[in-house]
């Protein structure tokens, strides 16, 4: 019984983690329909500006919980000083493009960033894991875990909430709605399409850039973060269905909990989780569990 | 046309040219002549996750340690300027791109750049695809940190030397380490990473162990994805199963996240951590390294080397550039450079000239050297690879002066105590219970 | 058109000559190039019918264990033997997969591939007594057609074996493109429902071309297991797979000869790169891959196609 508990809190704790690593991939993906390799470079920048921060906050010596204020803080700085940068000198010269030539680009610009994080933080690791102790401890299951991983949960949880209610209510979600369902209609009824498309892409920068904020308290900053992101993210919007966020959601979910079982039960298949459950999940629904419905066009 | 005798008056004179031509090269082959530089070609990780633990420090250690070199500036017995008075030029190479891509640098190094040698590889994987180029290009190649037991074990080499331990001393040295530390030890778990360095190292940590004390029962082996980042589950199962013992291989930013994740859960109360890598983390942890913790430094390196002159001074201009003291593979390239320096010199003094690579390399064989870690000898795969002796110790008290924990129950096991003698496989050697290991 | 016909076979000569003429570590580029190329080529006939494959690492290392298997276990050392081993191993990977995989489209083709791969990656790792694990295996030098070949002549000799291979390979790829089915390629990656409409044989062309392209894959992957001298997992990691992709691109899909270009500029911009930028090679090549992609619309080799077709209208 303890084992089902911890499994199920182990599983939960990295579901959310891989949801917020992976949310901003998804609706990027939803609205501009490019899958953005550099994703990875963009949780790096979040990871190493939150890192910053917080070592230039706790230097200072204030009030020890401000760090964790500060962990969103670096999503918006990055969010807001790359998203368009990227939007406005890349993509969106190539959105007629083949969507592959995209993901070329994308990758191009994740290489760029690789070495671009290393010139300015340098190659030696940068820690920030006081935030991670710092709201204590509490013993389930017989075993203890940090607060900090529930806090990440519910950060994952009202991500997601805020997110679904941005793009479901708000006045700029529903543009962000017209310009997925018909990009040429929307323009045609007087829709900034390329205002749509920087916000959107910012947004999802932003948060990328939330995922490796709440990241660097856990880990050591080190060059080479980037690339470990990627291929994670990608597995849990395919298997969510690309472009949906509640997909995303149940991707994660799922991947958390099959991952977790694995290490507790079979450490051996460890390695083997988030690729046999994404192909699993493909052979049974080719469009992962969630796909948007599609045009088919003849 | 030309009559036979015409042609003969004609070639004679041009052939014997050539054949003087050919002594005269031959004779100068053999060198008499030093050259302006001693070119080599370092190879080490500049990028990926391998740059910031490993890579960097190296090639920190390489830059201080050459520039010191070439200005006369080393105590002895390695104050001549250079290698025997002709400065050291280096060309260092990025480690990243996988073993073909290495493989087609190597070639590069040795065939374009026209290096006299090359140090370097940290990956075993690069280790093991690059030896046999060595051998086809005839190009000395010096291996400064790779793990593997394999090299030695399982090929013949004449051009490729390893100037450090592998993989074997660091895990049975923490067998026996633990083992004298806690007697009454009756369940060890393990944490690696999923990949050669990480497998070999916990099997041979726990065949160890066993061979040592059959009655030890193995409770977890965990083997997460190399770069994983992220350990909760992990961590929650090595809590549930409450061994006395945990070991790990883990290094870099790979080991610091699994600390920086472990300890605020309690990970070092219920269980004794042993680091075969701990002493990297030591100095970057500081203060936040709980005490308790069995640290290793993959040999006598870091806070485990010797307090002898040439550390002490390694120490001071490491420390002096780089504003942080050296690790295990500062160290380790340190060893690569001095025994470079020592078999050259060595050779030099048998030679009447500036010595052939074949002398440098009769030279290399079995040489002992000093470094900053104490005396090398390269007693195994027939005098190319360094037996080293490994010394663990326990996270004491905290030292504000180096900003770092200070070791207490440091015991050193010698080098024949934890490496199998030449000539047989590791396996073999621990599976027999160490036969020929001679511990204090 | 006459142009057009002798430039294969002059490039062909041209390689062979270089062969002997480049300095060793550059012959050695080339042959990792050009082994790379074939893999690319594979990959570019699966765009042709507007299929990303992210998983060629599967046929890629396939071929390359298949083939160090044949050596480790049974001492075989023929390098044509070799090869062929490879590629069959190779064209029942792509056979039994293809049955699943060639019904899928757009980026669930991509990810279900990958995740092919992956697993093949994860077996690679974690078979250790058999595989070696991630430190892989040897790869001695072969012999070929029985001459035992000398180790400092041998990596020439798979230069050569190479060369050959691709050859080989290029007039089989021409002969499929341009038989119906190859016509088809174009038309199912414009408008597959279109084509399924008519009555085109769209499920039997994309498996068919998966087949070959996995068949191209192997090949290349055998030949840089002989080149190398060593295999190890990192060969079905998808970070290898993405590399052919990005070739493929950097190449377009003009033609059967672009991947080969695509794989050579790349593999020489990357060794120059590591030569002259230690410490930003990676910043380099992306800062040349986003020109190519902003730049030149349809890959290296379009300009060139272009001024051609200008030529010879």
């Amino acid at each position: 019984m303890a084992t089902v508990t911890i499994i199920a809190l182990d599983g939960l704790i990295f579901a959310s983690w891989l949801f917020l690593v992976s949310a901003g991939l998804t609706l990027v993906y939803g609205v501009l329909r490019v899958l953005n390799i550099a994703h990875g470079s963009l949780y790096a920048l979040g990871a190493y500006t939150a890192a910053t921060l917080v070592i230039a906050y706790s230097h200072r010596g204030l009030w020890p919980p401000g760090t964790l204020a500060v962990l969103p803080l670096a999503a918006v700085v990055v969010g807001a000083a790359v998203g368009p940068l990227v939007e406005r000198g890349i993509l969106q010269r190539i959105y007629a493009r083949e969507q592959i030539l995209q993901l070329l680009a994308t990758f191009a610009l994740f290489l760029i960033l690789e070495d671009a994080v290393k010139l300015i933080w340098g190659p030696s690791p940068y820690y920030a894991y006081r935030p991670y102790a710092l709201l204590g401890q509490v013993r389930l299951g017989g075993v203890v875990y940090p607060v900090y991983s529930f806090l990440l949960v519910l950060v994952a949880l009202s991500a997601g909430a805020l997110l679904w209610l941005f793009v479901t209510r708000s006045r700029f979600g529903r543009l962000v709605q017209a310009v997925i369902h018909d990009p040429e209609i929307s323009t045609t009824l007087g829709i900034n399409l390329s205002r749509v498309y920087v916000l959107t892409f910012s947004l999802g920068a932003a948060l990328a850039a939330l995922g490796g904020a709440f990241t660097a308290p856990m880990i050591s900053v080190v060059p080479g973060i980037a690339v470990e992101v990627i291929v994670v993210a990608f597995a849990v919007v395919v298997i969510g269905g690309l472009g949906s966020l509640p997909g995303a959601a149940v991707g994660a979910l799922l991947i958390g909990l099959v991952r977790a079982a694995a290490i507790h039960l079979v450490p051996v298949l460890e390695l083997f989780t988030i690729y046999v459950v994404m192909a699993v999940v493909l052979l049974a629904r080719p469009h992962g569990l969630f796909p948007p419905p599609e045009v088919r066009r003849i | 046309m030309c009559t036979r005798s015409e042609a003969v008056r004609k070639y004679v004179p041009v052939l014997v040219a050539v054949v003087m031509g050919m002594g005269l090269a031959a004779g100068s082959g053999a060198a008499v002549l030093a050259p302006s530089a001693v070119k080599i070609g370092i190879v080490t990780f500049l990028s990926g996750a391998a740059a910031a633990p490993f890579g960097i420090p190296a090639r920190n250690a390489a830059e201080v340690l050459i520039e010191e070199l070439n200005a006369g500036r080393v105590p002895v017995p390695y104050s001549q300027r250079g290698i025997a008075g002709v400065p050291i030029q280096a060309v260092f190479v990025d480690e990243a791109g996988g073993a073909d891509k290495q493989v087609a640098e190597f070639r590069r190094l040795v065939l374009d750049e026209k290096v006299d040698l090359v140090i370097g590889y940290i990956s075993s994987a690069d280790c093991l695809a690059v030896a046999p180029v060595a051998e086809e290009l005839r190009a000395l190649l010096v291996m400064f940190d790779c793990g593997t037991n394999q090299i030695f074990e399982e090929a013949r080499y004449r051009y490729v030397f390893r100037t450090h331990g592998h993989q074997i001393l660091d895990n049975v040295g923490a067998a026996r380490y633990i083992l004298r530390v806690k007697p009454d030890l009756r369940s060890i778990a393990g944490i690696n990473q999923n990949y050669a360095w990480g497998q070999d190292s916990w099997a041979t940590f726990r065949d160890s162990v066993r061979q040592l004390r059959p009655e030890v029962r193995v409770l977890v082996e965990q083997f997460p994805r190399l770069f994983a980042g992220e350990y909760s589950a992990e961590i929650s199962a090595l809590l549930a199963a409450r061994p006395d013992v945990i070991h790990t291989s883990f290094w870099g930013g790979d080991l610091e996240s699994l600390l920086i994740q472990g300890f605020p859960r309690g990970i070092y109360l219920q269980s004794t951590l042993v680091l075969t890598t701990g002493d990297t983390v030591l100095p970057r942890l500081g203060r936040d390294m709980p005490p308790g913790v069995v640290t290793g430094a993959r040999g006598p390196h870091g806070a485990l080397a010797p307090d002898v002159p040439l550390n002490r001074w390694f120490k001071t201009v490491y420390t002096g550039r780089f504003n942080v003291r050296p690790i295990y593979p500062s160290y380790h390239i340190a060893q690569a450079i001095f025994g470079v320096k020592a078999a050259y010199e060595r050779a030099l003094s048998r030679s009447a000239g500036w010595p052939t690579k074949e002398q440098v390399i009769a030279a290399f064989e079995g040489i002992s050297f000093d470094t900053p870690s104490g005396t090398i000898s390269m007693t195994l795969g027939r005098g190319h690879q360094a037996v080293e002796s490994v010394a663990y110790g326990i996270t004491g008290t905290y030292n504000s002066k180096t900003r770092e924990f200070e070791l207490t129950r440091v015991l050193s096991f010698p080098a024949e105590c934890v490496n199998p003698p030449d000539g047989v496989r590791s396996a073999e050697w621990i599976a027999r219970g160490f036969p020929g290991a001679r511990c204090p | 058109m006459t142009a057009g016909r002798w430039a294969g076979p002059l490039a062909f000569l041209v390689l062979a000559l270089l062969g002997r003429t480049l300095p060793g570590w550059l012959v050695f580029v080339l042959t990792l190039a050009l082994a790379k190329g074939l893999v690319v080529m594979g990959v570019m006939l699966l765009m042709r019918v507007g299929l990303v494959s992210f998983g060629h690492g599967l046929f890629f290392a396939g071929a390359a264990y298949a083939a160090g298997f044949a050596m480790k276990l049974w001492g075989m050392r023929e390098a044509a033997l070799l090869v062929a081993i490879g590629v069959l191993a190779a064209v029942v990977l792509g056979g039994v997969s293809g049955l699943l995989a060639a019904r899928y489209r757009e980026i669930f083709f991509a990810m279900l591939t990958l995740a092919f791969s992956m697993v093949l990656y994860g077996v690679l790792i974690k078979a250790y007594a058999v595989t070696g694990g991630s430190d892989g295996l040897r790869v001695p030098v072969p012999t070929i057609l029985g001459l035992q070949v000398r180790p400092e002549q041998g990596r020439l000799a798979v230069y050569y074996v190479t060369l050959l291979s691709v050859a080989v390979a290029v007039a089989v790829v021409l002969r499929y493109w341009n038989a119906p089915l190859g016509y088809l390629m174009q038309a199912i990656r414009d408008n597959e429902v279109r084509v399924a409409y008519l009555g085109g044989p769209v499920s039997r062309a994309v498996y068919f071309t998966y087949v070959l392209s996995s068949a191209l894959g192997g090949l290349g992957g055998v030949l840089v297991a002989l080149s190398v001298g060593h295999i190890d997992p990192n060969l079905a990691y998808w970070t290898t797979s993405g590399e052919f992709v990005f070739v493929a691109l950097l190449g377009g899909t003009g033609g059967v000869h672009a991947p080969l270009a695509g794989a050579v500029v790349y593999e020489l911009l990357k060794s120059y790169a590591f030569k002259y930028t230690p410490y930003a090679w990676q910043l380099l090549m992306g800062t040349a891959m986003l020109a190519v992609i902003l730049l030149l619309p349809g890959g290296l080799w379009a300009p060139l196609q272009r001024a051609v077709r200008r030529q010879h209208p």
